[in-house]
């Protein structure tokens, strides 16, 4: 009975957040020590001594020479797996890597002591930026990695030639991205609490996938992992910066056992941009093959990623240059595809997924490809789209990925109805003619979400994510809790999952607990990242809450002395079918515990089920639109309207679904105009605040408008495809798409995310000096 | 002198007195935070730009970043923790609770008490200034547009 699901319910998290009751780490540090760490302030270079001050409590690499190294695998001879030592030893590698931790009592006084450290480099020349890094030239960044590559994958499914040999049209073009930061605003950090009764840790700590964190640590560390204890608290964003495990959370743990006491490391704004990862340093170079009539023939890609000093765990540097591999042909109709992939070490900060991970990239890219051909084929921007995206489902892709029922096309006819295009052109026109410049673009793709082991053992990962466990208790009383493997961190998934379950169990989501983030508590699980938790994470609920009820209607069935096939369940109560006899669900369960004689016979007392469940994957769809304005002589841009037409099948909360596509708009939209994490060619990193980096506030963004379409897939047992990264995925190629049509009368492309200012004026100056 | 050295003050927060001894560099974000044990102030950056670390100082609303605690006393400070009278939510933590506007919560505070210092004193803001004044603080999550739904929301009920 769908009671709960579908109902825009407020969050059952809300009010200790709103009340200041949130914990979050930084408020679990009280009497903790405080560590701070000493970082390489140079990019590459060789350390010659380490000067600390006299008894003071200081540890460098040499203390950590039996812990670790990290050593992220995949296990494809195109990958060069890369050791990361926990602190420097000989080399360090990137401005920010750690190479000491001092220890003090308090926060201000671990910082001067860190200022007192002295480490002696040797510099050396260090590789900044792809092209750099791939000169013939070029100083290594790992003596292992030949040609500073640490990923080189190829793929090619044939035919690629010939329809370039039959194309009545060639687009090639380069599309660049600039570095980003997820820049959650919470950074990290982590509260290691020693016990000295059982001399146990607890480790607190700002991360999406606790479970990992806890076996790789108790790996490294040389603890048994019943020691360990890993909580994620309340999470103050994390947008796939806290997927990856972080070095720091490893010297925390073994700090604190070192000294048999409670150590904690709460990350500065400074040393977040330095020292997390970043994202989406790519450089591509694309060549589209299309007929006369405007259909894509064949894509010929070839894909530079920046990876940056180091791989990340578990997902490693193959996680941005396989994605942009696998995923590059979007929801576009064509077989024939080759591809170079590379992952390219350089001496910045390593790399992690970031929201979308490549794809608001490749999405910019085939986007590009479409309204290019467009331009050069003399047909409009949506037919061309409408000729090319997939209309039969299933579809299988270039690359082999099988595309559930999506409404690709339809998305975008709404859209288009939606904005009144034919109007906008003429509004266009009329602004043109007064020297305004307004453009429109969109963005049609597709989001992989929810997708387990098959599609992540598919890129022969060491350590393979994939499945969740949920364990359900319903206890004597009837309330009842979900414990889950996913890691929640602002998704609000507690509350539709308390929806979801609402509806299985048939009683009110307020009877419904969800315990997260807790290794004590919780059974194994991946966390919450890759738009994934209410697929997988709600997908196993949903089986373990059949399991459940199976259980109590054979109870209800005894008690009320019918079949159990006859028992339904609703506001509370179990009933017979067609009648009015019922029984409340709370006195089943009392039964259960309390009167378990009555059990029909080979039932276990009490109320606990598990399930899990681990799907092939599903593909949530969208059409964005943007509208924009650009002032030709100040380069800026006002984005006046954005549309999104958002599929991600069955909606569990309507009002979260559209905070997730607000908020990942936003951070699209900030990829495409605003942020950029901007290295100097020494290596040194220039944008360490968020002045610097420019994430933009309520003034730059504006209203965003949502629809949506539900199709129904049986891909995902709940009906829910995952929504968290559409938005950022999609936006930086309607943005983008947007400016050059607003441009068109300069011929100006832009093929290059963040779209400044100063480079949109160089893109016109260039363009007026071509045409003088 | 010393800069360890600790000196005694007390601060009014949410209309109670604390006897606290801080290090006269420590700013009063942190003191809040650490000797009266107020954690629901956040600090998203240290350097005044993200807001999240905003509170009540007379009124005005202050980056408490980048104050002295020892600058403070005599001063009624509000924190996030007072808005609420016991399990009755403030107007604009309801209305940010009915309106979806906050997702990971860690800006929440600040932006209750920019909003609420801003609205108390400019209890009728066109929509421009509204804009206006809360693009003084980041959030990461929400895209926005559901903090402004509430802050017009709470602006009415604040104004009933």
């Amino acid at each position: 009975m769908k009671t709960w699901v579908g109902r825009s319910l407020p969050r059952s998290e809300d009010p200790p957040l709103l009340k200041g009751a949130g914990t979050y780490v930084a408020d679990l540090t009280a009497g903790a020590a405080f560590l701070r760490f000493v970082r390489s302030p140079v990019p590459s270079g060789t350390i010659s001594g380490i000067e600390v001050p006299d008894g003071e409590t200081v540890f460098t690499g040499a203390d950590l020479h039996d812990v670790g190294p990290l050593r992220p695998l995949l296990h494809r001879s195109d990958y060069v797996p890369i050791d990361q030592p926990i602190l420097a030893r000989d080399r360090v590698r990137f401005v920010g890597e750690p190479v000491a931790a001092v220890v003090a009592d308090s926060m201000a006084i671990a910082e001067d002591l860190a200022d007192q450290v002295f480490v002696d480099i040797d510099p050396l020349d260090p590789v900044i930026g792809i092209p750099a890094a791939l000169d013939p030239g070029a100083p290594l960044v790992h003596d292992v990695a030949a040609e500073n590559t640490m990923v080189d994958t190829r793929y090619d499914n044939g035919g690629v030639e010939k329809a370039f040999a039959d194309a009545h049209e060639t687009v090639e073009f380069q599309l660049r991205s600039r570095r980003q930061s997820a820049m959650p605003l919470e950074a990290r950090g982590s509260v290691a609490r020693y016990d000295p009764r059982t001399e146990r840790i607890t480790l607190f700590a700002s991360i999406q996938a606790p479970h990992i964190v806890r076996t790789i640590i108790a790996d490294l560390v040389g603890m048994p992992e019943s020691q360990l204890r890993v909580v994620a608290p309340d999470v103050g964003g994390g947008f796939g910066q806290k997927y990856c495990v972080a070095v720091e959370d490893i010297v925390t743990v073994w700090v604190a056992r070192r000294l048999r006491r409670t150590v904690s490391w709460i990350e500065d704004r400074r040393e977040n941009f330095m020292s997390a990862f970043h994202s989406r340093d790519h450089r591509y170079t694309i060549t589209g093959a299309f007929d006369k009539e405007g259909r894509l023939l064949a894509v010929d890609a070839d894909l530079l990623c920046d990876v940056g000093a180091y791989s990340c765990y578990p997902v490693t540097a193959g996680v941005e240059p396989l994605m942009a591999m696998a995923d590059l042909p979007g929801p576009y109709d064509f077989q024939a595809y080759r591809v170079r992939s590379r992952g390219i070490t350089t001496n910045t900060c390593p790399m992690a997924p970031y929201r979308g991970v490549s794809r608001p990239v490749i999405t910019l890219a085939m986007e590009r490809l479409m309204d290019l051909a467009s331009q050069r084929l003399g047909i409009d921007s949506v037919e061309i789209r409408r000729r090319n995206l997939i209309t039969e489902f299933p579809y299988k892709s270039a690359t082999g990925l099988t595309f559930d029922e999506g409404s690709y096309v339809e998305s975008l006819e709404r859209a288009v109805e939606m904005i009144d295009v034919d109007a906008f052109r003429r509004r266009q026109r009329e602004a043109r003619d007064e020297g305004r410049h307004l453009g429109i673009g969109f963005s049609v793709f597709s989001e992989r979400t929810g997708y387990g082991t098959p599609a992540f053992a598919a890129r022969d990962m060491d350590v393979t994510p994939g499945f969740e466990n949920v364990d359900l208790v319903m206890d004597p009383s009837g309330f009842v809790e979900a414990r889950i493997g996913a890691s929640p961190h602002g998704q609000g998934l507690s509350t539709s999952m308390a929806q979801l379950l609402g509806d299985e169990l048939g009683i009110d989501p307020r009877s419904v607990r969800i315990v997260h983030g807790d290794t004590d508590r919780t059974p194994y699980g991946w966390g919450t990242f890759a738009s994934r938790s209410m697929v997988i994470s709600g997908g196993a609920a949903k089986l373990a809450a059949i399991r459940l009820r199976k259980k109590l209607a054979a109870i209800a069935a005894e008690e009320l002395e019918a079949a159990p096939e006859d028992i339904t369940f609703d506001a509370g109560k179990a009933s017979v079918v067609g009648t009015d006899i019922g029984i409340e669900i709370s006195t089943l369960a009392r039964i259960a515990y309390h009167a378990s004689q009555k059990l029909p016979q080979g039932s276990s007392p009490g109320l606990l089920s598990q399930a899990s469940y681990d799907p092939a994957g599903t593909f949530s769809n969208a059409c964005h639109v943007a509208i924009v304005e650009v002032d030709v002589e100040t380069g800026a841009v006002e984005l006046e309207r954005f549309l999104v037409i958002e599929d991600a099948g069955v909606l569990i909360n309507p009002m979260i679904a559209d905070g997730q596509v607000h908020g990942g708009v936003t951070q699209g939209i900030a990829g495409a105009l605003y942020e950029e994490v901007i290295y100097d060619e020494y290596g040194n990193i220039l944008t360490t605040s968020l002045l610097d980096y420019l994430p933009p506030t309520v003034a730059e963004i504006p209203v965003i408008e949502v629809a949506h379409l539900e199709t129904i897939s049986d891909a995902t047992i709940t009906g829910a495809k995952g929504l968290g990264e559409g938005g950022t995925i999609g936006a930086p190629a309607a943005v983008i798409n947007a400016i050059s049509d607003a441009l068109r009368p300069y011929g100006v492309e832009v093929n290059e995310m963040p779209a400044t200012p100063s480079r949109i004026r160089e893109l016109i100056r260039a363009s007026e000096r071509a045409s003088r | 002198m010393n800069q360890r050295q600790k000196v005694a003050l007390t601060l009014e927060v949410n209309g109670r007195n604390y006897d606290v001894m801080v290090e006269p560099r420590k700013t009063l974000a942190d003191t809040i935070r650490e000797d009266c044990g107020l954690t629901g102030t956040h600090l998203g950056c240290e350097h005044g730009v993200c807001g999240a670390c905003t509170i009540l100082a007379d009124g005005q609303p202050v980056r408490s970043c980048l104050m002295f605690a020892v600058q403070c006393e005599g001063m009624a400070l509000r924190t996030v923790e007072g808005l609420a009278d016991g399990d009755d939510l403030h107007p604009m933590q309801q209305a940010f609770w009915e309106n979806h506007g906050l997702q990971c919560g860690f800006c929440t505070p600040g932006f209750l008490m920019l909003a609420v210092g801003y609205l108390e004193q400019s209890p009728d803001p066109s929509e421009e200034e509204l804009r206006d004044v809360l693009a003084s603080n980041l959030c990461r999550c929400t895209g926005y547009q559901n903090i402004m739904k509430s802050v017009r929301q709470a602006a009415v009920a604040m104004r009933t």
